[in-house]
């Protein structure tokens, strides 16, 4: 009975205490408790990472994790994320010669874009905070579970999710199948109220303030406060080990998503025959999409490096078409720490009723949105990972990254838009690329 | 283009599924490699989020090597 009280207490002071005492007591023949054999500690780790694009949104994120495990195979962990966003973010109108006035998204201000410039909403600004609790273990030596659930705030948008995997490994451990299902809920709550679709943008100019009365111009684009979306999604999975350095990763995922998929603060020019903007109005998107996903990635230990390949290909029932390649490639170096280049190219192509703006004299279509990252879409990220062991326990890393966004909309514009070559879009750049720098440091305690 | 791009890709998971039973694979003493960290399927989980989120917040694509519902209503 001494002997348990101070392993238990070893336990609580320190991991390699509880090491030593569990040598000593295998050493003395002695039985323990499993509730006393299974508390084993925790592992940290902690992510600032701060995001910027040109002339455009800013970021700052911070990313804390912890796990535990309990006896040999389950594990809790929890992860905490806070991020703050403010900046610039393109409302979905073109650029025209002349300035342009909007209303914000609460009704009570407005802001201007200046002349041949894309009109960014300089009122963005958002907070979010997210946890997720995720708990897996073995069910036999062959199979694990894991569950997990994840809630995210911010103050116009809140999801719920729920979800959970089974894996079974076959022929010495050397394949894994899994399966995967997430449920989720979300509820949207637009600044302003939820715009009523292709209603036209209220601009009388006016900045109202906070305690301002809405106008019923404004009230009329409106309709409720909020609006829900559903999602499911399943994930399977198929690991192979090939070799002694190669493994290969193949995951097939479909989901549905139902409710106001629109994107409430989104806009699309109307213009008239000499391509001048008469009108702006809020955008539609279909109330349902279902993706399909098609990953593969493989791992390969060279000498002294490791090379991360993948490519997903991703078609959705908006008609949009996506190929993703991806390569990590980590050189291990010999005083405990490495390096990591990283490429990233990404290509999409436009949704079905992606438009660059509509045309005043054409009908107004049943959906349609002028936001570019449903256009074709071409990105690239290059990157480079530093990362070293302290105390060959604690692990830092510093990740630098650039990425760009290049839309390629012009086919686009000559043929589901009549006005392409209209005089009041002459020598505009209407889709202009954007770049975005990012900085992360990681600490792992 | 991309048709082709996906069949091959289907052609290389469907030979991988009917070798899986035969010569590939380790004895579990040959796992010294295969049981490094940098190894395991997902062996950057922070960056893997962080990714996830940018370009989930980007780009009109998400999901593949994890769930592909966002959390959030950035996009």
């Amino acid at each position: 009975m001494q002997l348990k009280n101070h392993l238990k207490m070893s336990v609580k002071e320190h991991d390699s205490s509880y090491k030593i005492a569990l040598a000593s007591a295998a050493l003395l023949g002695a039985t323990m408790p499993r509730a006393q054999a299974e508390v084993l500690g925790w592992d940290a780790s902690a992510s600032f990472l701060g995001y910027s694009e040109q002339n455009r949104v800013s970021a700052g994120e911070f990313i804390g994790t912890a796990s535990k495990k309990y006896h040999q195979t389950a594990l809790f962990d929890i992860k905490v994320v806070a991020d703050v966003l403010t900046g610039a973010s393109a409302n979905g109108a073109v650029a025209q010669k002349f300035v342009q006035t909007f209303t914000s998204p609460s009704g009570k201000d407005f802001y201007t874009s200046n002349a041949n410039q894309t009109p960014l909403d300089k009122t963005f600004q958002d907070l979010r905070g997210a946890l997720s609790l995720n708990w897996s273990d073995a069910i036999t030596d062959v199979s694990n579970y894991r569950i997990g659930g994840n809630v995210s705030l911010e103050h116009d948008y809140s999801a719920l999710s729920i979800n959970g995997e089974y894996s079974h490994d076959f022929f010495q451990k050397n394949t894994t199948f899994s399966l995967g299902v997430s449920v989720g809920t979300n509820q949207v709550k637009p600044e302003g109220g939820l715009p009523i679709a292709f209603s036209s943008m209220f601009i009388d100019g006016i900045n109202r303030g906070e305690d301002g009365n809405l106008p019923q111009g404004f009230r009329d684009t409106r309709n409720g406060n909020s609006d829900n979306v559903t999602d499911a999604e399943i994930l399977l999975g198929y690991t192979q080990i090939i070799n002694r350095r190669m493994l290969v990763q193949f995951n097939y995922g479909h989901s549905e998503s139902n409710g106001y998929l629109t994107d409430p603060y989104k806009i699309l020019s109307v213009l008239d025959n000499n391509g001048v903007a008469q009108d702006y109005l809020y955008e539609n998107r279909p109330d349902s999409r279902t993706k399909d996903s098609f990953y593969v990635m493989t791992k390969y230990h060279l000498e002294q490096s490791i090379v991360d390949f993948s490519y997903r290909y991703m078609t959705d029932s908006w008609n949009i078409k996506s190929s993703t390649f991806d390569v990590h490639w980590h050189f291990l170096t010999g005083n405990n720490s490495f390096w990591e280049p990283h490429i990233r190219y990404y290509t999409q192509s436009a949704a079905d009723f992606f438009t660059p703006y509509l045309d005043q004299s054409v009908h107004t279509p049943e959906f349609a949105s002028a936001d570019y990252r449903l256009g074709n879409l071409d990105t690239f990220t290059v990157g480079l990972k530093y990362g070293f062991t302290l105390n060959q326990q604690h692990r830092a890393e510093i990740r630098l990254e650039y990425y760009k966004q290049q839309s390629k909309n012009q086919s686009l514009i000559d043929s589901r838009v009549a006005t392409s070559h209209s005089s009041g879009l002459s020598g505009l750049n209407l889709f202009p690329d954007v770049s975005a720098v990012v900085l992360q440091f990681s600490y792992y305690f | 283009m991309k048709n082709n791009l996906f069949k091959i890709v289907s052609l290389i998971v469907l030979m991988a599924l009917l070798s899986s039973c035969s010569s590939l694979g380790v004895k579990p003493w040959e796992r010294d490699l295969l049981a490094k960290p940098e190894m395991a399927v997902n062996s950057s989980p922070l960056d893997q989020a962080v990714d996830d989120h940018i370009y989930f917040s980007k780009e009109a694509s998400s999901g593949g090597r994890s769930f592909a519902g966002g959390g959030c209503g950035c996009n």
